[in-house]
């Protein structure tokens, strides 16, 4: 299973951390063939304003829609939730709000109650985001004050937090479970 | 149950940070162009580095009202300096909400005995460094980020390599060390013991460190990124270019690709003059600001 993380800015060491400990062979994915053969892709936490713009450079954004379309999956994580809302790639059907807790001083740790297996997971927030609409299409898996953190629609998974700055792989698992789905799928 | 400013939210922006090019800016329109320019982060100071020596007299922290200016201009960090060991400007720039403090030898120090205190702080700080031991004493004392200190405003890449080469040098020659000599080494290098183990263990600092000092140029970032650095600091370099608009956006391509010569090459050509440049050998002893701090 090979599993693409986009490597134009921010965590994308920590998210290859983790995916090579679940067992996935991992891939830095910076300009549109690194593409090629991936099972799932990752955008990671980082700067989304410097995300967007290095899309743009590196002529990223319709290679990544085409990879969606071809019911591959996707996991975000915060600048990576952002990257795929409806303002940016339109790859999941939610509108983020940038810095929505608002700035440093107010980042924080928190327990969070997903519904995985174990109990809540320690979902460490970064100047998040928050989702401030959502599709009908789309399921809200949890959230903070009100605000949905947390989401999936088919084969998009979003998330507002770091799980790859934590020990806690489950997030992580539940993307790669998906990827493992989308390949029998296609077989 | 929320824990703010927990040291692993300080630490995680650095992560955020990470492969991204912050540049010092002194107003509104500086920080849109760096902005647009695909920078990850803004300093906010009102005199860059080159200025700085060249003025001479005392270096502070910046007005607050510029800082704030550019917190308005843009929406990515802002972060911005306070003197070494001036603890009152830090309260100052914490009350501002600004996303990271620098405490920074770019300033004239205001304590030449102690650094500030970074523990009770919400705001992370990130510090410079020349050797392990530094950047181990500024960890110890709660810095959340460190940066290789080069040597500011030269323009000249020669202090930073070798701050970062003697860092990571430091860093691998722990890996083969016995516990008994890890303790020696933690004298040697005037650093706390558990840091150090953990530095043995692990193979890398124990937070992000980027690297600054004198990049002026896209192969600068990428001869420093091959380094090991995790991202660059872009002080002079980028304002007191002949293009400032094209340099920063080919800093921040190089500092993606760095490994990659063709796109190095690409984001080299056509643009203009570099930053005017001092050689850093030629400064005197009193003119070295990467001195400061112990």
């Amino acid at each position: 299973m090979a599993v693409g993380v986009l490597a134009l800015q921010g965590d994308f060491e920590a998210h290859g951390a983790v995916l090579k400990r679940l067992g996935a062979h991992v891939r830095e994915v910076r300009v549109p063939s690194d593409l090629d053969q991936l099972d799932g892709l990752v955008l990671p936490g980082g700067e989304s304003t410097t995300i967007t713009l290095g899309i743009e450079r590196e002529q990223l954004a319709e290679p990544l829609r085409a990879f969606h379309s071809s019911g591959k999956p996707i996991f975000g994580t915060c600048a990576g939730l952002i990257m795929l809302d409806r303002e940016h790639l339109g790859i999941i059907d939610i509108r983020a709000e940038r810095n929505a807790f608002g700035r440093q001083v107010r980042s924080f740790e928190a327990p969070l109650e997903m519904g995985l297996d174990g109990g809540p997971v320690a979902a460490v927030f970064i100047r998040a985001p928050w989702i401030a609409e959502h599709g009908p299409g789309v399921e809200i898996l949890a959230e903070v004050e009100g605000h949905g953190v947390a989401a999936r629609e088919a084969t998009v998974l979003v998330v507002a937090f770091h799980p790859e700055l934590s020990s806690d792989d489950r997030v992580h698992e539940l993307f790669l479970q998906s990827v493992r789905d989308a390949r029998l799928a296609a077989a | 149950m929320r824990d703010e400013a927990t040291f692993k939210v300080k630490a995680g922006l650095a992560e955020m940070l990470k492969g991204g090019v912050i540049m010092d800016v002194i107003d509104q329109e500086q920080a849109r162009i760096a902005e647009a320019a695909g920078a990850c982060a803004v300093m906010a100071l009102e005199r860059v580095p080159s200025d700085i020596r060249r003025d001479g007299g005392v270096a502070r922290m910046s007005d607050p009202e510029m800082i704030q200016s550019i917190q308005e201009a843009v929406t990515i960090p802002v972060m911005a300096k306070a003197r070494i060991g001036h603890f009152a400007e830090a309260q100052v720039l914490e009350a501002l909400e600004v996303d990271y403090i620098d405490e920074s030898e770019v300033l004239t120090p205001a304590d030449e005995a102690n650094h500030i205190d970074k523990w009770p702080f919400k705001v992370p700080f990130v510090c410079g460094a020349t050797n392990l031991g530094e950047a181990l004493r500024r960890i110890g004392e709660g810095a959340a980020m460190i940066r290789s200190k080069g040597e500011a405003g030269t323009g000249d890449i020669v202090e930073a390599v070798r701050h970062l080469r003697t860092i990571n040098g430091e860093i691998k020659r722990l890996g083969g060390l016995s516990e008994a000599e890890i303790a020696t080494a933690a004298k040697d290098h005037a650093a706390p013991l558990d840091l150090v183990r953990a530095v043995a263990a692990s193979g890398r600092l124990p937070v992000v460190m980027f690297c600054a000092g004198g990049i002026a140029t896209p192969a600068d970032a990428s001869l420093v990124m091959q380094l090991g650095a995790e991202g660059v600091f872009v002080g002079s370099g980028i304002f007191k270019s002949a293009d400032p608009e094209a340099r920063a956006a080919a800093i921040v391509e190089a500092t993606t690709h760095y490994q990659v010569p063709e796109r190095v090459l690409r984001a080299s050509e056509g643009l203009g003059a570099a930053m005017d440049s001092i050689e850093s050998r030629k400064l005197e002893e009193s003119e070295l600001l990467s001195n400061r701090g112990w």
